[in-house]
């Protein structure tokens, strides 16, 4: 169901395909980047956690 | 902070490099210039305002790193902003010798080198204003940057970054002062305002650059 | 209760933790509706034809990339006068995706530069100040990378963001002084309350515009979540390295 674009139809397409790549990337990379830190943290405190119960 | 001033422009003047570096690289630009475009003297006359001014700021940019670098380093620095002067006084003592060194240098030199570009006859009186009044924001600017990053490890490229955006408005204002004399309008106004520009960096600028600096010697 | 409260880390956390679902859910939601809505269902423009779609991207994009920017300043203001560590996280996590919006706003405007203009760039007002928008973004984000010391970065970056505040409205003025331009004027005057943009095209801009608002807002503040996390773990690391 492609809509009627006439003879634009590369320039509106590229524009939102670029604007999307873009956006995708940034959401990516925060998702991860987040998910990421958040796995780090939490098994640093799961070690501390773990000492403080050795100690 | 006199004191300071001597002391640095001594330094400049003695050890000669970064003193030598900017001129050089500014007399580089001028002269390489008609290579690139072409030996064409109506074409030169057009780009003559711009690569002049171009070659200015560059100059001014490439000596920046020498600003607090070295002092920076022996601990001079430290020494400084424990004597009791302000820290901001030294930003501005920083900022001057910079401007002498390099700035009131080119200006002098620009209009010299004007006539290798086939700069308009009309244009050397606003081309050596424009310098003159500008230079003195594009020194305060550079002299902020480069308190802002003197503690970072190979800033200089980090520096020309930051600094590039904040050359935008003293760069239009002054390139279009020349550009207008040089066209013989009239081109009081973007002088004026550049003036205004220059005024307003010497008046606020050393208080940014000290605020930096404390943040680093801390 | 004062506002501050919410600035506490555990606090933000908190707060953040439960409206983050809602936030993101707004935001992905109605970009989605916006852009469809746009793309597939609004007509063309008698003089742009089709290209005027780009709109939906352009001007919310364009309103990201100013009040990105405009966040940076504040939460750089808070951090500089109460030392609030959230508020100078919120800095740092809104520069890089005030840049994608910066990005987003140049590379749609040169697509729809490029038939209606007949050129990619032109040096206009407009997309000059957004080019030197661009370039503040970048020298931020390179001197937050460029320090390691978190406290000593933030003080440094606000200072900057200060001072480049200052010079970003100057350079704005400077640019119009230099060059009168071919962009046309705003779409969505909110002072003078009139609209230059027809009800078809204004609603999906409406739409786009929320959407982009609460996706700005969610990217934010997960990257400030992340932040405060890399930070409590950066203090666990050096804790364990000690003992």
């Amino acid at each position: 169901m492609m809509p009627e674009l006439g003879k634009y139809a590369v320039e509106v397409t590229a524009a939102y395909a670029v604007s999307l790549l873009l956006l995708a990337v940034i959401i990516l990379w925060t998702v991860m980047r987040a998910r990421r830190v958040k796995a780090e943290l939490d098994a640093a405190e799961a070690r501390a956690g773990k000492e403080a119960m050795d100690a | 902070m006199i004191a300071v001033l001597r002391r640095d422009l001594a330094l400049a003047l003695r050890s000669g490099g970064g003193f030598g570096l900017g001129l050089a690289f500014f007399f580089v630009v001028v002269v390489l210039t008609p290579f690139a475009v072409g030996p064409d003297q109506g074409k030169l006359q057009i780009v003559a305002v711009g690569i002049l001014w171009i070659g200015a700021l560059l100059a001014a940019l490439l000596t920046l790193d020498r600003v607090f670098a070295l002092d920076w380093e022996d601990g001079t620095l430290e020494q400084l902003a424990l004597s009791g002067l302000p820290l901001e006084s030294v930003v501005m003592a920083k900022a001057a010798v910079h401007w002498i060194t390099t700035g009131a240098v080119l200006t002098v030199l620009a209009p010299a080198l004007g006539v290798l570009l086939n700069l308009a006859p009309g244009g050397y009186w606003p081309l050596g204003l424009s310098l003159l009044l500008g230079t003195p924001a594009l020194s305060l600017i550079g002299t902020f940057g480069a308190a802002l990053t003197v503690g970072i490890k190979r800033g200089g490229l980090l520096l020309s970054l930051l600094v590039l955006p904040l050359y935008v408005p003293t760069l239009i204002l002054g390139a279009e002062a020349a550009r207008r004399g040089a066209a013989g309008l009239a081109y009081e106004t973007p002088l004026i305002l550049l003036a205004a520009l220059s005024l307003g960096a010497i008046a606020a600028l050393p208080f940014a650059g000290a605020a930096a600096l404390k943040v680093t010697l801390r | 209760m004062s506002i501050w409260e919410y600035a506490n880390p555990r606090a933000f956390m908190g707060w953040t933790g439960k409206a983050l679902p809602l936030i993101w859910g707004l935001g992905i939601g109605l970009t989605v509706l916006g852009l469809v809505w746009g793309y597939f269902f609004t007509g063309d423009d008698f003089r742009m034809g089709s290209t005027v779609k780009i709109i939906y991207l352009h001007v919310p994009s364009a309103l990201m990339a100013i009040n990105g920017y405009f966040l940076m300043f504040v939460a750089s203001l808070i951090w500089l006068i109460r030392r609030h560590h959230v508020s100078a996280l919120v800095a740092k996590a809104a520069a890089p995706i005030g840049l994608t919006m910066t990005l987003i706003a140049l590379a749609t405007g040169a697509i729809w530069g490029q038939p209606m203009w007949g050129t990619w760039w032109v040096w206009d007002p407009r997309l000059t100040s957004f080019l030197i928008l661009c370039l503040f973004y970048m020298g931020y984000i390179a001197l937050w990378e460029s320090v390691s010391d978190q406290d000593l970065a933030a003080d440094l970056t606000s200072i900057l963001a200060m001072v480049g505040s200052v010079f970003a409205v100057l350079s704005r003025y400077a640019v119009q002084f230099w060059n009168q331009g071919l962009h046309q004027g705003t779409s969505v005057p909110v002072v003078t309350g009139e609209r230059s943009v027809d009800d078809i095209y204004f609603i999906p801009l409406a739409v786009s515009m929320a959407g982009f608002f609460f996706l700005f807002l969610a990217l934010t503040l997960v990257r400030a979540r992340a932040e405060v996390r890399a930070r409590r773990l950066g203090v666990l690391i050096r804790r364990e390295q000690m003992a």
